[in-house]
């Protein structure tokens, strides 16, 4: 642990820093997963009353009340509480609102965590959630030092932000109209970094390098584009069109 | 130390290696299924470790450091993830974990059990003296039962069919011996309220039912999956007394890599106790509420089931299959 990182030391000497999601993104990725689930479960339970008596009631008679039990609420009960785990086994970690939400679930090693790790990770949800509203899991992350919450540390595991997209810098070095390799991973770093920059630097930095990457553009026509169409010369040359 | 300066030329002639190696990536969670592939993952994951220590010192390629660091992350994982073989693992954890955790919950679990057995004799006396109560422990529902002379598990299965009782019985089990798991967590001290409210229980619903004449019946009802589901009940205990013990006593550096270790080993053996809480649940279902099956089949089954839970905790099941 370093900072907001999880650094995972390696057999080759070079460490690997990955950023921890803090609880905004965890909350964010519950809230969405918890629309799912409870839609899903939700869904079942119409279609299933629909299915079985042909209306959204449960008629009073005994043994439709054990049908409605049997395939009915159960299933969906099951949708409803087995949703963390057998997403998280399936997908390595992850799960729809964890991938919108742009995090995923590590070990502390940076593996994929166990069938063991997520169980014991989703049956102490019951801690967790005490009193109400995951409150002890709340508390757990903004004063541990991982921001993880009870179960996490008990499975040993923690929960990243998801680098997928970086990988697309590596991609876009063989599809750029760029032919400097070098030029194009600065033009790539400086795409990346726009919003964090002030206005007048970024795009002080975008002519000067569309100079030299778009001959074709006179100083005149750069000097009056403004922050965003340079930047869309930019990202359309880093995409490998040829500059118009 | 100065760094180094952008070189196309580096970059250019390294490019097209990462893009074979990010191509692959997507199938590094897959099994590897020859050794020159698995030569070739290991090659690509040492020269993704030189370029991306040579990466991070150039300037203006930030980006570009990132995107090989996720790379090199995914084949990192890949390399150190543990071998899959479920078989193996499920063997090993009956065979070997699951009884070396037994032992070493011998003492905490003797513990658990007088503690439940103490609080169980507690309620029964204090329900056989002051009778009036009874009202605290059981339902208004379950005393109108007895006080007409019938047990409030009669005719169950008049109403409820075997299978969903099953489903039923067996999931709220399951839910209790998690918490009393889970509560572990207090310092321990939640486990001990509900083991020895557990007890508590017990002891006065067959304390009331004596009143009544009716207790005779009621251990005929429990006598089929009674042992093994207040055994595994007091083994949850156990196992959420020494959860707790991990954080008033750590047996590693810290509190919370002892807690981490004995969590996971622990879940272990509670996972083993659901399996066993699974068969109490059919029994309960099918066997125990249904009048026409005798009390020597009772004992037998309850017994039976006892022993076999005694074996498979012990290693003795699957040690006699070892070669």
């Amino acid at each position: 642990m370093d900072g907001d990182q999880l650094v995972i030391s390696s057999a080759t000497g070079v460490d690997i820093a990955l950023p921890i999601a803090g609880p905004g993104s965890r909350a964010y990725a519950f809230v969405i997963d918890w629309h799912f689930r409870a839609l899903i479960a939700g869904a079942w339970l119409l279609a299933g009353m629909f299915i079985l008596f042909g209306a959204f009631k449960v008629p009073p008679e005994p043994e439709q009340g054990n049908r409605f039990a049997l395939w009915v609420l159960l299933p969906a009960s099951a949708i409803y509480f087995l949703y963390h785990l057998v997403l998280e086994c399936a997908f390595g970690g992850r799960t729809p609102g964890k991938r919108i939400a742009g995090v995923r679930l590590v070990t502390r090693s940076g593996d994929t965590p166990s069938l063991g790790a997520l169980v014991i990770r989703n049956l102490l949800r019951l801690i967790d959630s005490l009193p109400a509203f995951y409150v002890v899991g709340l508390i757990a992350t903004f004063s541990t030092r991982e921001r993880v919450r009870i179960g996490d540390l008990a499975a040993g595991t923690v929960l990243v932000l998801d680098q997928r997209e970086a990988l697309s810098a590596i991609d876009q070095l063989g599809a750029t109209a760029i032919a400097d390799p070098a030029t194009a991973a600065l033009a790539g770093d400086l795409v990346a970094r726009w919003s964090s920059l002030s206005d007048e630097r970024r795009t002080r930095l975008a002519r000067q390098l569309l100079r030299h990457l778009d001959p074709g553009a006179s100083a005149l026509s750069l000097e009056v584009m403004n922050g965003t169409a340079l930047k869309e010369r930019l990202e359309t040359l880093l995409r490998g069109a040829a500059a118009p | 130390m100065n760094s180094p300066a952008p070189r196309g030329g580096w970059l250019a002639e390294r490019a097209p290696v990462w893009r074979g190696l990010s191509a692959v990536a997507g199938r590094l969670r897959r099994r590897q299924d020859s050794v020159q592939s698995a030569v070739k993952v290991l090659d690509g994951y040492r020269s993704l470790a030189r370029d991306l220590a040579t990466a991070r010192r150039l300037p203006g390629a930030a980006a570009m450091a990132r995107g090989l660091e996720s790379l090199y992350a995914t084949y990192h994982a890949a390399i150190t993830r543990p071998p899959r073989n479920l078989r193996a693992q499920a063997l090993g954890l009956l065979r070997d974990e699951v009884p070396a955790i037994m032992r070493r919950l011998r003492p905490t679990l003797a513990w658990v059990v007088l503690l439940f057995v103490g609080t169980a004799f507690a309620g029964g006396w204090l329900i056989a003296t002051y009778p009036a109560l009874i009202g605290l422990t059981a339902s208004e529902q379950m005393i109108d039962h007895v006080e007409r002379g019938e047990l409030w598990t009669d005719g169950l299965l008049n109403v409820t069919p075997s299978s969903v009782l099953s489903i039923d019985i067996l999931s709220n089990n399951i839910v209790v011996s998690v918490i009393t798991f889970c509560a572990g967590i207090f310092y321990g001290l939640g486990t001990v309220y509900m083991i020895a409210l557990n007890g508590f229980l017990l002891g006065s619903v067959f304390a009331f039912t004596h009143q009544y004449g009716l207790d005779g019946r009621l251990l005929r009802f429990v006598m089929a999956h009674g042992p093994v589901e207040l055994s595994v009940i007091c083994i949850a205990g156990a196992a959420g007394v020494a959860l707790g013990d991990s954080l008033v006593r750590p047996d590693r550096a810290t509190r919370r890599e002892s807690f981490e270790h004995r969590s996971r080993e622990l879940a272990k053996l509670l996972a083993v106790c659901a399996l066993l809480l699974v068969g109490c649940g059919l029994i309960e279902g099918y066997v125990s509420p249904d009048p026409r099956v005798p009390m020597p089949v009772r004992v037998v089954i309850g017994l039976g089931y006892w022993l076999f839970m005694l074996a498979l905790l012990s290693g003795r099941l699957f040690r006699l299959r070892r070669p």
